[in-house]
């Protein structure tokens, strides 16, 4: 029984850091999603194509392989004492910014052209437009694809015990090498099931909210 | 004084020459219909006065002051076409309500913002608000929706909804507002509940300029008449003069064509 208290508290200790990571990440790359999205957006050829570039190459290679590249890049470069912790939350905020910019960029080229018409002939100015109009037509389109992201990120907080972030993952497989024990690793399981099923919740409490109208 | 001057008006997408110099004038509380063919610029002509497009030659004035000239189109900014915007009023073919806001939502958008730009905003908010809602509920009233207020578009007919949109469009007190075809979008019977709302704001002296294919009704609603064709003004006149006696053999062939349907 005391085994499992203890692995029961350092996995919970670890999702603490999960946590911590998840609500980071999220804090910053849905803000910086949308500043990507408008770049590839842009009408300017200088900031369309290196932002364009920019989603590709982290769209096209594994997370695993951006958190290894942050975490031990600069030292490789000589450049010593960066935070591991900082390491992976630019792996992750530059990671998921990609994935979300492609989801707005969706979401807003989906608007009909009317919409921001309608917007000019009234008077109001773009950013009037886009604040009162446009985005809650494409919060209420981007929910489903962004339910998706947020519950693929719950588990892939996990990769950052490859650079040995204590995250929940890391505390269930020390218990493999300590305890020559494998169920902590299944028991961590149960706790990105309770997560996300909570996530799921809320999802469908935000779909059903912005149900009170189409289009 | 005119209220709208519109002086050799062109516009070309690429290659193709859509408006090739169009120029007519109104005077307040006249009626204008625009007639002609598909693809004759009509809709582009409307456009361009609402700055939707910009022209590439020509000039736009309002009650003798140039809002737009084609000379130094490059150098307006965009608050002063913001301005010279609500100079006008404009009712889409397709509505364009904004379908998360309910018909009142819809009206009192636009007047809300703008009021955040009076001086005494911040001390008379709760008052100037009210008001603002108050005469949303005013101009829905006058178009027959008051029962319709708290409904979302998707939740209307297609008339109800367009005319949620011209009591959207008169909200701003526009000193003319332009309509594109906004009956085409409709189905036959619902025609006519639009048909009505803009010949009672004829009655009360409000500046129109009307796109449409409804042919008696622009006969019967309207000061003055333009057939257009292939870019230019090919007839205009009073609807005596170019609807029962019309000259011009477009115009004519294109009358023929339309009664026929009907
Ligand atoms: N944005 C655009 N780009 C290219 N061509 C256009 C555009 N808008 C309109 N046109 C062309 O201009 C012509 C006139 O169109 P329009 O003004 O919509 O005519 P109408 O409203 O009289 O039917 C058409 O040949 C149409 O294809
Ligand atoms: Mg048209």
């Amino acid at each position: 029984m005391s085994i499992f208290i203890t692995v029961t508290l350092s996995l919970l200790e670890g999702l603490l850091t999960t946590f911590k990571i998840f609500g980071l990440t999220l804090l910053m790359a849905l803000p910086l999603g949308l500043i990507i999205s408008f770049g590839s957006m842009s009408r300017f050829a200088v900031v369309k194509w290196p932002i364009k570039t920019l989603i590709w190459i982290i769209r096209g290679t594994p997370l695993m392989l951006q958190l290894i590249v942050f975490g031990f890049g600069p030292g490789l470069i000589g450049i010593n004492g960066m935070d591991t912790f900082v390491a992976v939350m630019i792996a992750f905020v530059l990671n998921y910014a990609c994935y979300f910019s492609e989801i707005f960029r969706g979401g807003i080229e989906s608007i009909p052209k009317g919409q921001y018409e309608a917007g000019a002939v009234l008077g109001l100015t773009k950013t009037q437009v886009f604040f009162k109009i446009i985005l809650k037509q494409v919060i209420k389109r981007i929910v489903p694809p962004m339910s998706n992201e947020f519950l693929t990120l719950v588990k892939d907080t996990s990769l950052a015990n490859t650079i040995m972030i204590y995250e929940i993952t890391w505390n269930a497989k020390r218990f493999m090498n300590s305890e020559h024990i494998l169920w902590p690793l299944f028991y961590s399981g149960v706790f990105y099931l309770a997560f996300c099923g909570v996530l799921t919740l809320i999802f469908g409490y935000i779909e059903k909210k912005l149900d009170y109208y189409k289009g | 004084m005119k209220i709208l001057e519109i002086k050799d008006l062109c516009k070309s997408f690429g290659k193709t020459d859509v408006l090739k110099g169009v120029s007519f004038s109104m005077e307040q509380g006249e009626v204008l219909s625009i007639l002609g063919s598909s693809g004759s610029g009509k809709t582009t002509l409307l456009r361009c006065i609402n700055f939707l497009e910009k022209a590439d030659k020509g000039e736009i004035l309002v009650e003798g002051e140039t809002i737009f000239s084609g000379e130094n189109s490059d150098k307006i900014s965009a608050s002063e076409i913001r301005k010279a915007q609500l100079n006008f009023g404009m009712v889409f073919q397709s509505f364009n309500l904004f379908p998360q806001y309910s018909a009142l939502e819809n009206v009192t958008l636009a007047p809300l913002l703008h009021a955040k730009k009076s001086p005494d905003y911040k001390q008379n908010k709760k008052k100037i608000k009210e008001e603002i809602i108050a005469e949303g509920k005013e101009i829905l009233a006058r178009v027959g929706l008051l029962d319709k207020l708290n409904n979302y578009p998707c939740e209307l007919s297609g008339g109800q909804q367009q005319r949620v949109s011209i009591a959207r469009a008169l909200a701003l007190k526009p000193k003319i507002l332009f309509f594109d075809e906004p009956t085409s979008a409709l189905d036959p019977e619902l025609t006519g509940e639009i048909l009505k709302v803009i010949k009672d704001l004829a009655k009360q002296n409000i500046t129109m300029v009307i796109v449409t294919h409804e042919i008696g009704f622009a006969k019967n609603v309207s000061d003055k008449i333009i057939f257009m064709d292939n870019g230019v003004i090919a007839e205009e006149g009073t609807p005596q003069e170019v609807i029962d006696n019309p000259k011009n053999e477009r115009t004519k062939a294109f009358l023929n064509l339309v009664t026929q349907k009907e």
